[in-house]
């Protein structure tokens, strides 16, 4: 199944060029290539150490990469796997805060806005420590749009929740997408990846292994017989030697 | 950075027990330091026991009166707080129970023994002194303060004795009359006017073997009368054979009341700022918020700066507090209040920049909370060695250590704030500039390695 916001995929919002970088002298990431359209759902999978947070967390601007570019017309929200919140402050206070620190024009209507979209006007003075987990990383991810980007990159975003709860987040992210937001997430729920995502990108040591839909991945794997996603991205890995 | 500073405050509005510590910590170090002072003038207080009978008295013969248990007590009570007990018995439970520091008692035959200096068969007078040894500090406070009190007791003594004998050797040369118990008064002839009768019957003696014993006498008698003259300047001398003439060399007198609050002061500055300075940047990590504040318009080293605004902030209210708190106890000089703010505000920046090292440093809020301890106790320790209690080289790599750390400074400056009888003000504010400097550079470099 793909993502509800298929509609709404339209031209290039990030445009990712032969991207290097290293950390103490091992490659994290390998010349990776790929851009992803307006409205688009990218999922970045891979196993552990395979560069998927180091690839976000260069696209935030968080790292610099040894080599490569990145074109990204417009802002990038970035919402990182664990919930960077301020546990005693109000879920208005935290939206206040980051919006300044953002410099977002417009402080009140970006928090009303996120208020809206979120679903969390009527918890707004309800201090973080005291919402559920799914709540927060609401929350979580409303900072990272405060300043309404063109690109949303979520780290591991369901992780932590219980299916009710990741099942309510990603009727939230599919929303954004439908709206324009191009978001690109990575996870290790291959479920979500399958079923959210428009596209796929595989990484394994650092190095683009695939880029494409998970039918795609699924006809790329070799080994005859049915098999469930999880199975064909297993077996897609073994082949290449991961 | 004004938007940080706020949800730093507010955080800590929401934070009561933080909060609690933070008002009621230098409200407590006030008030306890303040009944500390103001107690009972820093007197250490003596059982005093007289057995010496109420009317007897030692006259010593100088013409300043009476010596009795009445002046004795008058003696030792302008150097201690006397605590007047009926018995040995209640002397020593005092001592036992910890009311009394010592007690002094005065043994019946003591002013016998003292009237015995002056006649030919003197014996040692003794007072007797119970102590309670169980604390060595104490001990040592005790001991120091008795064996100041009897050298103090036989100076004046010593100085009346020779007075006495200076009154001797005057009759001696000079003549007069002299009295002895169970004697009459009696004349002396004196030295001077022995020599004016030899020298008169001398002139009417034919010269002769016994013309030239006399005049031997004469010689002998002139020759006593010059050089007994030199004896009273001696004796003098023998009364107080050291005096002092105290010279400060290094370091002005200040006030010692001014001092303990100055300690007082930094301690309070130094445990409140580097705590909240060292826990409050190990919660952005802890919160995972500094990557996220540090990727928009806030960068570390804003960040940094924010926390020292922090520290400053609250060294300012927690400092200001405690001297309020100590007001109604000890006076405080509020007319140097540009002097003290000054101190307070270079001493707060330089506790925030060594805290934001520690927080940098530990990144986990229990880290450095601990770490704080552990590095802040021991420093403050160190810094307060006063020179001469340890040899030479460990008190240079002592002066070395402090250096290093922005509690000697710190003090130094508080103390230059609050006396103006100490040193100036100037030299430490520099020295907590460059310290403010050297953490806050450190803190930066530490922070690379936050994120992670």
């Amino acid at each position: 199944m793909q993502g509800s916001a298929e509609g709404a995929v339209s031209q290039s919002a990030i445009e990712v060029r032969d991207l290097s970088h290293s950390f103490d002298g091992r490659r994290a990431l390998r010349e990776v290539s790929f851009e992803a359209r307006s409205g688009e759902l990218l999922a970045v999978i891979g196993p552990n150490g395979a560069g998927k947070t180091t690839l976000l967390s260069i696209l935030a601007g968080i790292r610099k990469p040894d080599s490569g570019s990145i074109s990204i017309p417009g802002e990038v929200g970035w919402v990182p796997q664990q919930a960077a919140l301020y546990r005693r402050l109000t879920v208005d206070e935290n939206l206040r805060l980051f919006a300044r620190l953002e410099a977002v024009g417009d402080v009140d209507g970006a928090v009303e806005r996120m208020l809206e979209q979120t679903g969390l006007a009527d918890r707004r003075d309800d201090q973080i420590s005291t919402l559920s987990g799914g709540n927060q990383q609401r929350v979580n991810i409303a900072i990272g749009l405060l300043s309404a980007p063109a690109v949303l990159l979520l780290d591991e975003p369901s992780s932590g929740l219980d299916p009710r709860q990741r099942e309510r987040l990603w009727e939230f992210v599919l929303g954004l997408a439908g709206g324009g937001t191009t978001v690109i997430y990575t996870t290790h729920h291959l479920v979500e990846a399958e079923r959210y995502g428009n596209r796929l990108l595989v990484l394994a040591d650092g190095e683009r292994l695939f880029d494409g839909t998970s039918a795609e991945l699924h006809a790329a794997v070799s080994e005859q017989g049915s098999r469930d996603f999880e199975a064909a991205f297993v077996a897609f890995l073994r082949e290449r030697g991961h | 950075m004004r938007w940080l500073l706020l949800k730093d405050l507010q955080i800590l509005r929401r934070s009561p027990l933080i909060l609690a510590l933070l008002v009621a910590y230098p409200v407590v170090i006030g008030i306890l330091i303040g009944f500390a002072l103001s107690g009972d003038e820093g007197k250490p207080k003596v059982a005093f026991l007289t057995e010496v009978a109420d009317r007897d008295a030692f006259d010593l013969g100088t013409g300043e009166g009476e010596f009795g248990a009445a002046e004795a007590r008058a003696e030792l009570c302008k150097r201690v707080e006397c605590v007047d007990v009926g018995s040995r018995e209640e002397a020593e439970q005092k001592v036992r129970d910890g009311e009394v520091i010592g007690a002094l008692i005065l043994p019946p035959e003591l002013l016998d023994q003292l009237r015995s200096l002056t006649s030919l068969n003197p014996e040692q007078p003794e007072v007797d002194v119970l102590v309670n040894e169980d604390d060595p500090v104490k001990a040592q406070l005790v001991d120091d303060r008795i064996q100041a009190l009897v050298t103090e007791a036989n100076l004046i003594l010593s100085q009346r004795i020779s007075q006495q004998a200076a009154g001797y050797i005057d009759l001696l040369i000079e003549g007069g009359t002299f009295s002895l118990p169970l004697v009459e008064e009696f004349d002396i002839l004196g030295l001077a006017a022995a020599g004016e009768i030899l020298a008169g019957v001398i002139d009417d003696l034919p010269r002769g073997e016994t013309r030239a014993e006399l005049e031997r006498v004469l010689r002998f008698a002139g020759l006593a009368q010059d050089n007994l003259d030199f004896a009273l300047p001696l004796l003098g001398a023998v009364a107080e054979p050291i005096a002092v003439s105290k010279v400060v060399v290094s370091g002005a007198t200040a006030s010692l009341d001014a001092y303990a609050i100055a300690v007082a002061a930094t301690v309070t500055l130094m445990f409140v700022t580097v705590l909240l300075v060292a826990g409050s940047l190990a919660l952005e990590r802890e919160e995972n918020a500094f990557t996220r504040i540090t990727r928009g318009s806030v960068g570390p080293s804003g960040l940094l700066l924010e926390k020292l605004a922090l520290g400053v902030v609250a060294s300012v209210a927690v400092t200001l507090a405690m001297l309020l708190a100590l007001t109604p106890f000890v006076s405080i000089a509020w007319e140097r209040l540009p002097l003290i703010l000054g101190a307070i505000l270079a001493g707060g920046a330089a506790f925030a920049a060594f805290g934001a090292a520690i927080g940098s440093a530990a990144r986990e809020v229990r880290a450095s909370s601990l770490l704080a301890f552990m590095v802040s106790l021991p420093v403050a320790f160190l810094s307060l060695v006063p020179s001469g209690t340890v040899s030479a080289g460990v008190f240079q790599a002592l002066e070395v250590f402090r250096a290093l750390f922005p509690f000697h400074p710190s003090l130094d400056a508080m103390q230059a704030g609050l006396d103006s009888s100490a040193s100036g003000i100037g030299l430490p504010l520099l020295h907590l500039a460059a310290i403010v400097l050297a953490y806050g550079l450190l803190a930066r470099l530490a922070l690379r390695r936050f994120a992670g």
